[in-house]
């Protein structure tokens, strides 16, 4: 081969490899160009705002920039509350589901005992229920079931953070993964552990939880995202400000002359936190979808 | 994800212990392993049986009844009602009038033939009784007569109508972009996880925040237009894409596949990294091109994945709702109503439960029957 045709087939390379990088910056352009226009947009005054829409300055912090339309936004709505709310039910919800789940798909994988199969397969067999399907039905159910709590008896579940968690609880999505990542355990370990004695719930918290970080973390990912973004089960269920989460707070911002910028101010307020938990923990993220999809 | 291989040899410890081994998995330790599993299962199995399964049982029940959320009325059973109402259909071909004394039809002054009013014919004329309270869907024109499309609910039936449409273009759509970005992402490029990264950015997002941002950049005066705008070097006049009739669920559907399409990427990426390189270097060897090696390495070692995909995107199609209820809530004219749109404003807005019901109804049979039929299509490929 000679020095010429060496150097021609480098530079053909360098030249593919460019080609390919400026169509991923395109298509990157495509994705990420809604968001940079969000948070910018939310630092800067209305009037400013619309102008800058018809040039390149709608991608750019310039002009007049401040943090007034988040101070507007907090005055126009109970923005705290809502965050709390969307923080305590994501995050029960989050907790109580990896527990519960986690010890269904255990007795599921390793236990030995009559109609498991059966039971797993009619769960599984739920996942093709769309949710939007059983809403309306499911508003009418916990309209009229019972609840004791610190406030003593009551019957309807509306308004309360209850009726945004406790049916969220267990999903068939969790349980399912729970049950594949289980399976591959080896029997070995759990047989060594019963033989020195320890219970099965022993099994189920010194042997099977701490080997199972992954499947955790994957299940936590999916349920967060599930929950935190949730908009049409609290739109139904939580009609005052008291229990409303960040999403279904959105409302307040639905005006007859929407403000666009304190609508962008609280858009990145609760769009932000999660975008940057996603890139600290991006591969994470990104093998937890992936993981729905391997074991299909 | 990391996976263990398979394991021969718990099944026979397995074996060995149920054949009475001793020790601790005698008699007692079975139906002690029994309870225990029972009790660990019975939370996450109860909780799915009230909040899932009854629900889901219930809707089928309540469909058959005029079940209001708050009622002074005791509830009944009215058949089939909630059903014949949402789903009647008649097609109708209307003669134009002709003039009694000549027998010609009679034209208006474009000269188009005139038609006997649809209400005379759908209001109390004991002539028609089927027609009785039906409204029109849609007309064409058949020569000199005109068909036209009855239905009882016209608003559902318009709900339908977008919504298969909304799966029939956003289903393969993307799918498709979403395979050619997981080509793209799949390449040993330096920082190629920066763009996966980026790509997959919108899914984390929440669908609410994503619809109202994307309303602002539809709007008139909003952000598509001026790029649309520096793009044709002004020779693109605005377009109001989400209050035209005729652009909105194009516009739903477009932001939409954005949203979604990082999400069945990686799906895609994980079935494609599941096909063994080796494959890729018999290829070379045997001098495929870059097509040859897709369609006979990589398309068949994805065909589990395609199934997946496919099945997953038609569910999350069909459940349309976030987006028309942020973006456009049914509107320009019905023109983006989609079918739980409407469950959730009879049965929650209107407290129809029943109402509501019977459209959750619709909607499961409706994608029930299609990953059926998608698992059979597939199925019957592989043979």
């Amino acid at each position: 081969m000679t020095v010429a045709r060496v150097v021609r087939s480098r530079r053909q390379r360098r030249n593919a490899a460019l080609v390919r990088y400026l169509l991923l910056t395109v298509v990157a352009l495509v994705f990420i160009f809604p968001l940079v226009f969000m948070v910018v947009s939310s630092l800067k005054p209305d009037l400013q705002l619309l102008r800058d829409i018809a040039s390149l300055r709608a991608f750019l912090p310039v002009g007049d920039i401040s943090f007034d339309n988040y101070l507007k936004a907090f005055e126009r709505a109970p923005i705290g509350r809502f965050v709390f709310n969307s923080v305590f039910v994501t995050g029960s919800t989050v907790v109580l589901g990896l527990f519960f789940n986690s010890l269904a798909g255990f007795a599921f994988a390793k236990l030995r005992w009559r109609g498991r199969a059966l039971v797993l397969s009619i769960i599984i067999a739920t996942l093709i229920v769309p949710f939007e399907s059983i809403a309306v039905p499911l508003l009418m159910l916990v309209n009229r079931l019972p609840w004791i709590g610190p406030g003593g008896f009551s019957i309807g579940w509306l308004n309360t953070y209850h009726v945004q968690i406790v049916p969220f609880i267990a999903d068939a999505l969790s349980i399912f993964l729970f049950v594949q990542f289980f399976k591959d355990l080896p029997d070995e370990m759990i047989e060594a552990a019963r033989i020195d004695g320890a219970s099965w719930w022993q099994v189920y918290t010194k042997v099977i939880v701490p080997l199972s970080g992954p499947v955790f973390a994957t299940a936590a990912i999916l349920k967060f995202l599930a929950m935190y973004n949730m908009y049409l089960w609290p739109l139904m269920v939580a009609q005052g400000e008291t229990y409303r989460p960040v999403m279904v707070g959105l409302q307040y911002f639905f005006q007859l002359n929407i403000a666009w910028g304190e609508v962008m101010a609280y858009l990145s307020l609760i769009t932000v936190p999660v975008l940057v938990f996603y890139l600290f923990l991006q591969r994470a993220f990104i093998e937890s979808i992936a993981a729905t999809g391997v074991k299909g | 994800m990391q996976r263990i291989p398979a394991k021969p040899v718990p099944a026979l410890a397995r074996q060995a212990a149920a054949g009475g081994g001793g020790g601790s998995s005698g008699g007692p330790g079975r139906a002690r392993e029994a309870l225990n599993g029972v009790l660990m299962a019975a939370p996450a199995v109860l909780l799915l049986l009230a909040f899932l399964i009854t629900p889901f049982l219930l809707a089928f029940g309540m469909a058959f009844t005029n079940q209001r959320l708050i009622s002074p009325n005791p509830t009944a059973y009215v058949g089939a009602r909630n059903f014949t109402h949402l789903l009647t259909l008649r097609p109708l071909l209307l003669d134009p009038v002709l003039d009694p004394d000549s027998g010609r039809v009679v034209r208006d002054e474009a000269g188009a033939p005139t038609y006997p009013a649809l209400r005379t014919l759908t209001r109390n004329n004991p002539d028609f009784p089927h027609l009785a309270g039906l409204r029109e869907l849609a007309s064409w024109q058949w020569g000199e007569r005109r068909l036209i499309l009855l239905a009882s609910d016209v608003v559902f039936m318009r709900a339908l109508g977008n919504t298969l449409l909304f799966v029939l273009v956003v289903a393969p759509t993307q799918a498709t972009l979403a395979l050619l970005l997981a080509l793209l992402i799949n390449q040993p490029l330096r920082g190629v996880n920066v763009f996966r990264t980026i790509y997959f950015m919108p899914v984390v997002i929440s669908l609410v925040v994503v619809s109202l941002l994307w309303r602002f950049i539809y709007s008139p005066g909003g952000l598509l237009n001026s790029i649309l705008g520096w793009l044709s070097f002004g020779a693109f006049s605005p377009v109001d894409w989400l209050g035209n009739p005729s652009t909105a669920l194009g516009a739903i559907m477009a932001m939409s596949i954005w949203q979604g399409v990082g999400f069945h990427m990686v799906i895609w990426l994980s079935g494609l990294q599941t096909i063994p390189g080796v494959l890729y270097e018999a290829a070379e060897v045997a001098g495929a091109n870059a097509w040859q090696k897709f369609r006979f390495v990589t398309w068949p070692g994805l065909r589990n994945t395609a199934v997946l995909v496919l099945v997953v995107i038609t569910m999350q199609a069909f459940a349309l709702f976030t987006q028309i209820d942020v973006m456009t809530r049914g509107g320009p004219r019905d023109a983006t109503q989609s079918i739980v749109f409407q469950a959730v404003q009879r049965g929650f807005e209107r407290q129809d439960i029943a109402g509501g019901s019977a459209i959750s109804v619709v909607l499961f049979l409706l994608v029930l029957s299609v990953s059926l039929l998608q698992r059979y299509v597939t199925r019957e490929r592989v043979r």
